[in-house]
């Protein structure tokens, strides 16, 4: 399939080419920016812990960085890098020129308004509650929904325009993802149905699956198609794939609630949330090891190749980060690890591990493929590395200061203690956090030397075929 | 266009019937529980200090939710769904870098501690991590009429004039001093309820002079009594003992904790103390009652570690005083 794919780039014409390369650069561009800005931000509030008057002021309170931190994260990072990725793998695996550049961008448009607006508001305490990922005011939510729903309009007609009867697998995932980030949205943003307990509840559904339901079946989206393509060999099992995408629709969105576990929500429906918890094993290992059996006895070119290294870690995070989402639901966990920073360990393993990971392994993949420029050897090494061990650290650090905090809990300290104890745990994080942050900074460069450096062929183009003829 | 129909169509209309009985629908019924027999609206300023709670992320460190378990006693009796009716946006928060505060106006009820705190939260509390919030406060020569300056600590004070709270430091402590969890049917009783705080041995702020574990020639449990003070008394009174002057009282060569007869003791721990004058100097701050959170022989444990404490001696208690004054009281 692969090479029909490539015969089939080869027709379309150079102009659909460079509208489709400077859509993924542009989208690259202002992640990254925004990758700059949302870390920039979660480093300052690391240190906060140790250092509480670090950074004083309305401005530069813990509680208004902190949402800014995540959603800039979530909302101009991950959303908008995965998005130039959907579009380049779904006009390059469907064999078609994308549908509208002119959609494209006005979708990267609305993205970084809202992206901005949202920073802004929160910055000034104009927040639509302490409610996680929805603390935008409601209007820039809704500058997101639309940008989101441009972008599902403008993948689907593209995909529609394929020249084969199938839609490769990562289209079902990058198209899905992108329409139930729409629904979710819509759930979150209107007003008129959730009060007090109630608004608890959709707490629960919207913080799980804006995360798990939107970031993750992109990135899966892109390895499905980076990797074949990097290491020249089909999926494992397609069939795998297909299971894989159909369980998680089934099982992911009904565990929101085990964020309220012990909480007043309905013990029934924390329970249930926990049983499919559980369940999510199934489309998690399915999906982990048809990537892992994808790379079987290819360990020589994943150490040879950083997208590949990239990816793998990715892949790993899956594996190990989503399993432990499934042990931390046990109630018998959750009242050791359940309101600790245990909980933002899991989330850094998984959001960075997982999401941040995938997504420099497909940049660092596809985007020389599109513009025809690669990135330094050392550059990748260096970021790799450094975000590597950083998220290490920081991951090590929380998860054993979060274990420690739920156990003077229990064992009834006064809380100052569980204060005192986390003081180590926090330098952890600072360290872990500073060298994530370097290496976002040798990211920067490196995208910069994708799209812009010096040592460009003079038709990227032409690099273009030939780097793909190759594949 | 079959097959992108169905994968677009089909896996859509999926997650949205997953979405209404997973989201929107709990959400719609729980929206309709009653409130619960004592849960009542904001007053206006409460309300406009919960959005000055709400727009600084108070709750990424702070729950509203205290869970039937144990090691959550120490925050009150477990959060009930009436309990939410009046709560939106919800604020029951993810995370516990600081502690719950679901019944904090009843577990501290002194606003002038809050102001302290708030202004900055070592003043009182040196192990803190909570940022200052100075910026809600003004400094000014000379308080206006009919405001009381924030009585702070030599080292936290500013050179010159006094400091004074904002509009929004007032109704943010306002909307503190209304979190009080309304008593409950199914609620506990007081000694049954007994806080689990301060039960082990290893607590900070142990006084150095106590070896932990070990039986004073008294008889009380003096880790257990060192535990109770850092998690239910140093807030104020400071580990030294010494208190904050104008704000809170010394315990150290106090009158009351020296003398033979603990009646006046005991009776300030069961029932709290307010506007009272302690060696010549009223305080205006709130002293919260401790009847209905620690049992009778805790209580003789944190007066007896108070008695003999910081130079202080005091005349040792038992549990069995503790309760006759109790059952006074009723």
């Amino acid at each position: 399939m692969q090479t029909e794919v490539t015969a089939r780039h080869s027709q379309l014409s150079d102009e659909d080419s460079r509208a489709l390369i400077s859509v993924f650069s542009a989208y690259t561009v202002t992640a990254t920016l925004w990758l700059l800005f949302a870390t920039g931000v979660g480093l300052l509030i690391a240190f906060k812990f140790g250092a509480p008057e670090f950074g004083s002021g309305a401005w530069l309170t813990f509680g208004r960085l902190r949402p800014i931190h995540t959603n800039a994260t979530f909302y101009g990072f991950a959303s908008i890098a995965l998005v130039g990725l959907g579009y380049y793998v779904a006009a390059r695996s469907s064999g078609a020129k994308l549908y509208s550049a002119a959609l494209a961008w006005i979708g990267l448009v609305l993205f970084n308004v809202a992206a901005l607006a949202g920073t802004i508001a929160l910055d000034l305490g104009y927040i639509d509650g302490d409610l996680e990922y929805r603390e935008w005011p409601w209007w820039v939510r809704l500058i997101f929904l639309a940008a989101v729903l441009v972008t599902a309009w403008n993948l689907i007609a593209t995909v529609a325009r394929r020249s084969n009867e199938d839609i490769y697998l990562s289209n079902w995932y990058i198209i899905g993802g992108t329409l139930w980030a729409a629904i979710i949205s819509v759930v979150g943003v209107v007003p008129w149905y959730q009060y007090g307990l109630g608004q608890v509840a959709v707490s629960g559904f919207f913080m799980h699956n804006s995360v798990g339901m939107w970031f993750t079946p992109l990135a899966l989206g892109v390895i499905y198609y980076s990797l074949p393509k990097l290491l020249n060999r089909p999926i494992y099992s397609y069939a795998l794939g297909v299971f894989a995408f159909w369980t998680n629709l089934l099982f992911y969105p009904i565990i929101g609630a085990h964020h309220f576990e012990f909480s007043p929500l309905p013990w029934w429906l924390q329970t249930i949330a926990i049983v499919f918890s559980v369940a999510m094993l199934v489309p998690v290992w399915g999906g982990s090891s048809n990537f892992l059996l994808t790379m079987r006895g290819r360990i020589r070119d994943l150490m040879h190749s950083y997208p590949l290294m990239f990816i793998f870690v990715g892949v790993m995070s899956y594996l190990i980060g989503s399993t432990q989402g499934t042990l931390e639901a046990f109630r018998s966990l959750q009242q050791v690890w359940h309101l600790t920073d245990f909980t933002v360990g899991h989330s850094h393993l998984t959001m960075y591990g997982i999401i941040a990971f995938a997504i420099w392994g497909g940049i660092y993949g596809l985007l020389p493929l599109a513009t025809g420029k690669k990135a330094g050897q050392l550059g990748m090494a260096l970021h790799f590395w450094m975000a590597l061990v950083g998220c290490f650290i920081y991951v090590t650090s929380l998860s054993i200061g979060g274990t420690i905090q739920g156990l003077d809990w229990m064992h009834g300290l006064p809380f100052i203690q569980s204060v005192i104890d986390m003081q180590s745990y926090y330098v952890g994080r600072g360290v872990g956090g500073l060298l994530m942050f370097l290496s976002h900074i040798v990211f920067g460069w490196n995208v910069w030397h994708m799209c812009y450096g010096p040592g460009a062929v003079a038709s990227p183009l032409q690099s273009l075929r030939a780097e793909e003829s190759v594949a | 266009m079959n097959k992108l129909l169905l994968i677009v169509g089909g896996s859509t209309l999926v997650f949205a019937c997953l979405a209404w009985t997973m989201g929107v629908w709990p959400g719609i019924e729980l929206s309709k529980l009653p409130a619960g027999p004592g849960v009542v609206p904001l007053t206006g300023l409460q309300s406009e200090g919960r959005d000055v709670y709400v727009a600084n992320g108070c709750s990424y460190c702070h729950t509203q939710q205290v869970r039937p378990l144990d090691e959550d006693k120490v925050f009150g009796r477990p959060s009930a769904p009436g309990d939410f009716k009046y709560q939106t946006p919800e604020l029951l928060g993810s995370e516990r870098t600081g502690p719950d505060l679901t019944n904090i106006g009843m577990r501290q009820p002194s606003s002038v501690w809050q102001y302290i705190h708030l202004y900055n939260p070592r003043a009182v509390v040196p192990e803190s991590i909570m940022p200052s919030f100075d910026w809600l406060f003004e400094a000014v020569d000379q308080a206006p009429p009919g405001i009381t300056p924030v009585p702070l600590p030599k080292r936290y004070a500013p050179a010159h004039g006094v400091v004074v709270p904002t509009h929004k430091a007032e109704a943010l402590i306002a909307y503190l001093a209304s979190l009080k969890q309304p008593s409950w049917a199914g609620s506990e009783s007081p000694s049954a309820a007994a806080a689990t705080v301060g039960t082990t041995s290893a607590a900070a702020g142990a006084n150095p002079s106590t070896n932990p574990g070990a039986k004073q020639p008294g008889g009380y449990d003096a880790a257990k009594g060192a535990a109770l003070y850092t998690a239910n008394c140093s807030a104020c009174h400071q580990a030294s003992g010494e208190g904050l002057p104008g704000a809170f009282p010394s315990l150290k060569d106090d009158a009351v904790v020296n003398k033979d007869d603990a009646t006046k003791h005991i009776d300030v721990v069961l029932n709290g103390l307010h506007d009272a004058r302690v060696s010549g100097v009223v305080y205006s701050s709130v002293m919260p009652p401790f009847a209905a959170t620690l049992s009778d022989a805790e209580i003789a444990d944190l007066i007896d570690y108070e008695r003999s404490s910081w130079g202080n001696h005091g005349k040792p208690i038992v549990a069995a005083q503790v309760g006759t004054e109790r059952a006074k009281a009723k």
